[in-house]
């Protein structure tokens, strides 16, 4: 089968690789019918996560259909189903998957002991997501073996494109988990930083929980046009106004309700000399995060307010404002997302039309054409937003 | 001496046996110099010039002779450290004494030997406490703990069934009841090759503990105790391993790693997350990289994550 495989920083290929075969009770062989490009993926192929192998298959947003079922699934799957299938790979028997808690599975890392020297204890296993993650392969492929998949693959079982319920498995729920954390009450305003998928979608969702206003901080004038014009959202550009004056401004000096963190670990700053300062601690490996958002986030909100840090963050940052968030009585929230906690109620709410999460895509292409789809969305050449693989 | 598992234990306490032996190769050059070279190690040390230097000195060469006999000869350099102390002793009393009738050049050589004693003296005390000290049992036992999500019945329901242990033991091959407290267990060891021991349960308390030892005279004498414990707030079971071997022959620490594939710490870990897994999922999870199971060796040595090479490309 044809997959799209990490070679080295900067360098995927897609390349002719064995086919998946089942190797647990409960796994399933998927037949890929669409995949796509996720935000964390670009920090795999920066190499900022350092646990890639050459050769390593790509990608955790997926569906398609099972073409095979191990002995041992459980729950109505059968071969023929169209399924969506969660990014983090969970067992559901154990006290975290009980909890909801998905993407902190107890079982489902089998390089647990490797993400317990970098992290302290282990989060789960996660596919395409590189080895401290579990060294799954992933799913920008012909085909995919889902471990556990009676627990994380959802059955489609109406005739909702696959433009529609694809984002199910992840950046729809990592950006409605980032609006659920903020605990959303009547009259609330909402600063999101980022207005890739998950910071579009936290902003939707946040609307759809009952904030007053959504405001969301990128510097791509595309990328905030189309969250004005899809979600309802108000924008700030962070290359031509200072975020916190402006924010304060905005809500008469309160500072924004709940402040989402939707950029993570390869932020950038508006002063060149301050993203130099962390670029150069990054490359010389002192630092191994950017966090210009989330920095930002503490300071712009408001008093007792909440911060929902939903992009990846890899290992270290400096110089969190730490005074200001506890003088403050700051809370903060995050997590990769639940996923399989998410996936069934919004799929509901997709079906009542509620919310169509198609409207990110902007690119769609043959799986063959997956390194120039990386290239593109890296650089944000031609507008991109969200690439659809097609194998 | 026998440690709290009841394993048979040797000394773990090298650098100060290293520093035994040192000393007995210093005192067998000491001996012979003195009984070869009298004259000349007596008119160095200032002690020359009487009968009785002269006989002082072959006592003390016979002397050094034992002691090297007694450091370098045993397997262990246990009380021979003392008759260096002992030696020492006397050494400085005589130094003291013959002092008493010195003057001039010869004092001064001898108040330099007299000091050079005293400093032997405290290096010999420091070996013969260190050695003395070395026996206390340690290392080669190794403990862990993990809580399951399952009933503590369930989870003693497990454990009891030995014939389960290679299901989450990686180096086991398996364990076979052979009678109502006794088993056979089968482990890997390096090169292919396998070792077979008998044990026996010694302790099992329901839902409680189970504690098994192998028999006397097993090729790897191994013991083991596990404790299961209600979690609080309905946090499953807590489970608490503590195991200890030791490897043919009296080979010790890295050694015994060795015949256990890797660093037993290490192991006895994976292994409990790995009863984990069996015990909450009913399989061992595997990804494309580590299709064998988790161990930190397979970790260690990981392909690429991408699908195993066994059905053919191209669907």
């Amino acid at each position: 089968m044809k997959a799209n495989c990490w070679i080295a920083p900067n360098n995927v290929a897609v390349e002719d690789v064995p086919d998946p075969q089942i190797l647990n009770p409960r796994d399933a062989i998927v037949r890929i019918t669409s995949s796509a490009i996720c935000g964390s993926d670009l920090h795999l192929l920066q190499g900022y996560i350092p646990a890639m192998k050459k050769g390593d298959v790509l990608g955790h947003e997926f569906m398609g259909e099972i073409v095979e079922l191990g002995q041992g699934s459980r729950d109505g799957l059968s071969v023929g189903d169209r399924v969506v299938v969660g990014f983090p790979i969970a067992c559901g028997n154990c006290t975290s998957c009980q909890r909801g808690l998905y993407s902190i599975c107890e079982n489902s890392n089998p390089n647990a002991a490797i993400a317990e020297t970098a992290m302290g204890h282990s989060p789960a296993g996660i596919f395409g997501y590189s080895h401290l993650l579990g060294g799954y392969a992933g799913g920008q492929a012909q085909y995919v073996r889902v471990p556990f998949a009676d627990v994380g693959a959802l059955k489609i079982e109406d005739d909702l494109p696959d433009e529609k319920v694809l984002f199910l498995s992840d950046v729809l729920p990592s950006g409605y988990m980032a609006a659920e954390m903020c605990d959303i009450t009547s009259g609330d305003i909402i600063a999101v930083w980022g207005a890739g998928p998950v910071g579009q979608f936290a902003a939707a969702s946040a609307f759809l929980l009952g904030a007053e206003r959504v405001i969301v901080i990128d510097r791509f004038p595309y990328r905030l046009r189309m969250a004005r014009e899809n979600t309802g959202a108000e924008t700030i550009n962070y290359e031509e106004s200072d975020v916190l004056d402006t924010l304060r401004e905005m809500t008469a000096g309160r500072g924004p309700d709940a402040c989402i963190d939707a950029v993570g670990m390869e932020g950038h700053h508006a002063s060149a000399a301050l993203h130099a300062y962390d670029k150069a601690k990054q490359a010389a490996k002192v630092e191994t995060d950017r966090p210009h958002a989330l920095r930002e986030a503490v300071l712009a909100c408001r008093n007792g307010g909440t911060i929902s840090a939903i992009g990846s963050y890899g290992g270290f940052i400096d110089k969190f404002p730490m005074g200001s968030f506890m003088n403050r009585s700051l809370t903060l929230r995050s997590g990769q997302a639940h996923v399989q906690r998410y996936m069934r109620p919004l799929l509901e709410r997709i079906r009542k039309g509620e919310i169509d999460p198609s409207f990110i895509i902007t690119h769609t292409m043959r799986l063959d054409d997956t390194p120039h789809g990386y290239d593109i969305f890296k650089n944000k050449q031609e507008e991109c937003v969200k690439v659809v693989l097609k194998p | 001496m026998t440690d709290t598992l009841g394993i048979e234990r040797a000394s773990q306490d090298r650098p100060s046996e290293g520093l035994a032996r040192l000393l007995g190769w210093f005192s067998l050059g000491l001996g012979a110099a003195a009984l070869g070279a009298r004259s000349r190690v007596g008119r160095l040390s200032g002690i020359d010039g009487s009968p009785t230097a002269q006989t002082v000195l072959r006592i003390a060469g016979v002397r050094e002779l034992g002691h090297a006999a007694a450091l370098l000869v045993p397997r262990r350099a246990g009380w021979g450290a003392w008759t260096r102390v002992a030696g020492d002793a006397m050494d400085l009393a005589a130094c003291g004494r013959a002092l008493q009738g010195r003057r001039g050049e010869r004092r001064r050589r001898l108040t330099y030997t007299t000091v050079a004693v005293a400093g032997i003296t405290a290096v010999d005390l420091y070996t013969a406490v260190r050695v003395a000290r070395r026996r206390r049992p340690e290392g080669n036992e190794v403990h862990a703990a993990v809580t399951v999500n399952r009933s503590v019945e369930d989870v003693y329901r497990f454990w009891h069934d030995f014939e389960n242990l290679p299901r989450f033991m990686h180096h086991l091959q398996s364990v076979r009841m052979t009678g109502d407290r006794r088993s056979r267990w089968t482990a890997k060891a390096p090169a292919g090759r396998r070792v077979v021991w008998d044990a026996e349960v010694v302790d099992d308390r329901p839902n409680e503990r189970i504690s098994w030892r192998s028999v006397p005279r097993a090729k790897v004498p191994n013991a083991g105790t596990v404790r299961f414990m209600r979690a609080a707030g309905g946090r499953g079971t807590e489970v608490r391993v503590q195991l200890g071997y030791r490897a043919p022959g009296g080979m010790l620490g890295a050694r015994v790693a060795k015949l256990f594939g890797e660093d037993p710490q290490q192991q006895v870990c994976d292994d409990l997350r790995r009863f984990k897994q069996v015990i909450e999922t009913g399989e061992i999870v595997r990804s494309d990289a580590s299709p064998e199971g988790s161990a930190v060796q397979q970790q260690m040595k990981q392909r690429p994550a991408r699908p195993l090479a066994t059905r053919g490309a191209g669907r």
